[in-house]
């Protein structure tokens, strides 16, 4: 992609890889916590399953990926088609 | 008697000034007419008004309670800020058409009884179509004749299944209706289009990307949810609702991932949150009816600020493709805060909006025991953060340096998200000012410690699938492209029927002009040349062929030739003849 370069163009936060790296690290951490809070506190749930050790985190990380690869790979090629194909 | 005027009537008229108002008057008032429109609403008294007899039903243009009350209240707001965000937009077809559309809107809403209805309803569909229209590109002329096209055969269902209704119960009377017989059938349809159901559904999202930046804020809000509140008010509990719902709240997921016109993404995943309301509906119990009603609430907010945010960026780049855009959160800062709320919004992040509405449906299901549905459910909220919530702001503001450096949004669309977005935020934080006004009392309680921990497992494992599948690179790229949808039938198959009815019509035509025009009357006219001869020659050919004798034939033609050129028949020929013909009248007259 071509860069136009204002004058005055100071470089956002993100410019630096440095930081990326530094809210990767963050999230990831978050993310291993939120986990873990699992153990430690007494759910209230209507169905049993809700009770298993990381039900919601498993099932939120599954149903992704599942939704990218079916979109990716099967509905993808079924309906996608040039820009112009209606005109 | 009151001193108020039917609720739709101050948006409908009061699109008459702008006729003439110019620049800053015209702003200020578009400014003003939803406030003193929703100071009206609140001059009105629980019950029905402005009743009167029309063809011997009664009509009824004020009906109110808490059913209509709640979405008359978000109308006006919607109204309003949506007016505030197009504070800029010095085209009369667009003002006039918005104003008219809100009041439409409202119209249908307190609509007592199914005629006015109907006429707020087609009301929706013409404002709608202009709003589309005035962006005056090709696509987008093209894009709101289909809408118009479609919308108007929805319409025609509804009327159909409202003559039918009113003449199988003899009452007008717009409540309760649920699947019965064909009318009700026909009514649930008509609807249907307006709620975009799976295969009605693709005018929203061939139209909403095409129409004006500012159009879209008000499109998103008002069609989909009217179409909410008829099927809370005349078929709660309808059990096919449920599915419909299902259907809705999960395919939609799947097409916002590979789409590329970040407003046609937005276009699918506001199919997506329909899904939940109409799901909320067909389980029909009280928890599912507010939750529905609160989530319509909610989502005209939070997608009404998800498209601003996204209006904003194309107002400034003239883009919206997300492999046009990113890197925009240094240029617009705001605006992507303000994205940022709404996607966490429309995510149900707790202390956001979509978490108290979204929760009170899931609950609803699970109450039932309605266990598929409950995992679809589940599924859609992950797939809507992954699309709405990350994808958006992440393909706008973030992702690669897309180069484009603009200035941030005008100070009059800020002021429009700002509000948007703390409206989201208050509502998401103190949710019993929403509880309070919907239809049914309710004790629920959406902040438990179970409740928000799952909820952000949930959202953060999604985010963490995003982030692994970015960084691995088996995320889908953003391609230029067209995705066929449901509207594939008529905008491919429109072609076919075209053809086919020009062969079958124009074949018959032609048919009809060999045969009609010019065989048999040339048939006639050689007959009736002569007639006697024809007729003569003919009785000869049959006895020559009943007898096998064909030696005379020639002779007699000639013979006949010669009698008919030269009219020389014996004259007891014609005497006979006349006998004959009296004989025949006299048997029809004295019999």
């Amino acid at each position: 992609m071509k860069q136009v370069n204002v004058p005055n163009d100071k470089p956002g936060i993100f410019d630096n890889p440095r930081n990326v790296k530094r809210l990767l690290v963050t999230f990831f951490t978050l993310t291993g916590l939120m986990l873990l809070i699992d153990v430690f506190y007494h759910k209230h749930a209507i169905f049993h399953w809700e009770e298993y050790f990381g039900f919601y985190a498993v099932y939120g990380f599954v149903a992704c990926v599942i939704l990218v690869i079916i979109s990716k790979y099967i509905l993808r090629p079924l309906v996608m088609r040039k820009e112009d194909y209606y005109d | 008697m009151i001193n108020a005027l039917p609720p739709a009537t101050l948006l409908i008229l009061g699109a008459l000034p702008l006729l003439f108002l110019k620049g800053k008057a015209k702003g200020i008032w578009l400014l003003i007419l939803p406030v003193i429109s929703f100071f009206n609403l609140l001059a009105i008294p629980v019950g029905s008004h402005w009743t009167f007899g029309f063809l011997g039903f009664e009509v009824v243009l004020g009906k109110v309670d808490k059913l209509s009350l709640i979405f008359g209240y978000i109308f006006h707001i919607i109204a309003f800020i949506s007016n505030l965000y197009a504070w800029h937009v010095d085209d009369r077809v667009q003002n006039i058409s918005g104003t008219i559309y809100a009041g439409a809107a409202l119209g249908v809403t307190f609509a007592g009884d199914l005629f006015s209805l109907f006429v707020f309803w087609e009301m929706l569909t013409i404002s709608a179509t202009f709003l589309v229209l005035a962006r005056r590109t090709p696509k987008a002329i093209a894009a709101g004749a289909r809408y118009f096209m479609v919308h108007v055969a929805g319409g025609l269902c509804l009327l159909a299944g409202i003559i039918i209704h009113v003449q199988q119960t003899g009452s007008a009377a717009f409540g309760y209706i649920g699947l019965e017989s064909l009318g009700s059938y026909l009514i649930f349809i008509g609807v249907g289009v307006n709620c975009a159901w799976p295969f009605l559904h693709s005018w929203l999202v061939d139209a909403y990307p095409e129409a004006t930046i500012t159009g879209t804020i008000f499109l998103s809000a008002f069609t989909t949810k009217t179409a909410i509140y008829f099927l809370a008010r005349a078929f709660p509990g309808t059990e096919i609702l449920i599915w419909i719902g299902v259907a809705m709240a999960g395919f939609p997921i799947f097409y916002a991932v590979i789409e590329n016109d970040l407003r046609r993404v937005l276009a699918y995943s506001l199919i997506n949150q329909v899904g939940f309301m109409v799901v909320g509906i067909g389980i029909g119990t009280h928890l599912a009816i507010n939750g529905a009603v609160a989530h319509a609430f909610n989502d005209i907010l939070f997608k009404g600020l998800l498209f601003m945010t996204m209006g904003a960026v194309m107002y400034r780049t003239g883009k919206i493709n997300a492999t046009d855009l990113g890197g925009l959160y240094k240029s617009m800062p705001l605006t992507c805060t303000f994205c940022i709320v709404g996607a966490a919004s429309i995510s149900a992040f707790p202390l956001f909006s979509g978490f108290v509405s979204k929760s009170m449906v899931m609950e609803a299901a699970a109450h039932g025991n309605l266990r598929f549905v409950w995992f679809v459910l589940l599924f859609a909220s992950a797939g809507v953060f992954h699309h709405a919530g990350i994808k958006i702001p992440f393909f706008a503001f973030f992702s690669h340096d897309s180069g484009l450096r603009c200035k941030e949004a005008p100070k009059h669309m800020l002021l429009a998200m700002g509000i948007t977005a703390f409206l989201c935020i208050f509502i998401g934080s103190f949710p019993n000012f929403l509880y309070a006004h919907l239809p049914f009392a309710t004790e629920y309680a959406p902040y438990s410690a179970s409740h928000v921990i799952a909820q952000t497992q949930l959202l953060f494992f999604s985010a963490l699938a995003f982030a692994l599948l970015l960084l691995s690179g088996i995320y889908p790229a953003e391609i230029r492209s067209v995705n066929l949808d449901a509207d594939l039938i008529y905008r491919k198959g429109g072609p076919w029927i075209y053809r086919a009815c020009d062969k079958a019509f124009n074949g018959i035509n032609d048919f009809g002009n060999k045969v009609f025009a010019q065989k048999v009357p040339e048939l006639l006219a050689r007959f009736f040349s002569d007639p006697a001869r024809n007729v003569q020659q003919h009785i000869v050919r049959l006895s020559a062929e009943a007898t096998g004798d064909n030696s005379k034939i020639d002779r007699r033609f000639q013979k006949i030739a010669h009698r008919t050129t030269t009219n020389a028949y014996p004259i007891g020929g014609g005497v006979f003849l006349a006998v004959v013909f009296l004989a025949v009248m006299s048997l029809f007259y004295f019999n």
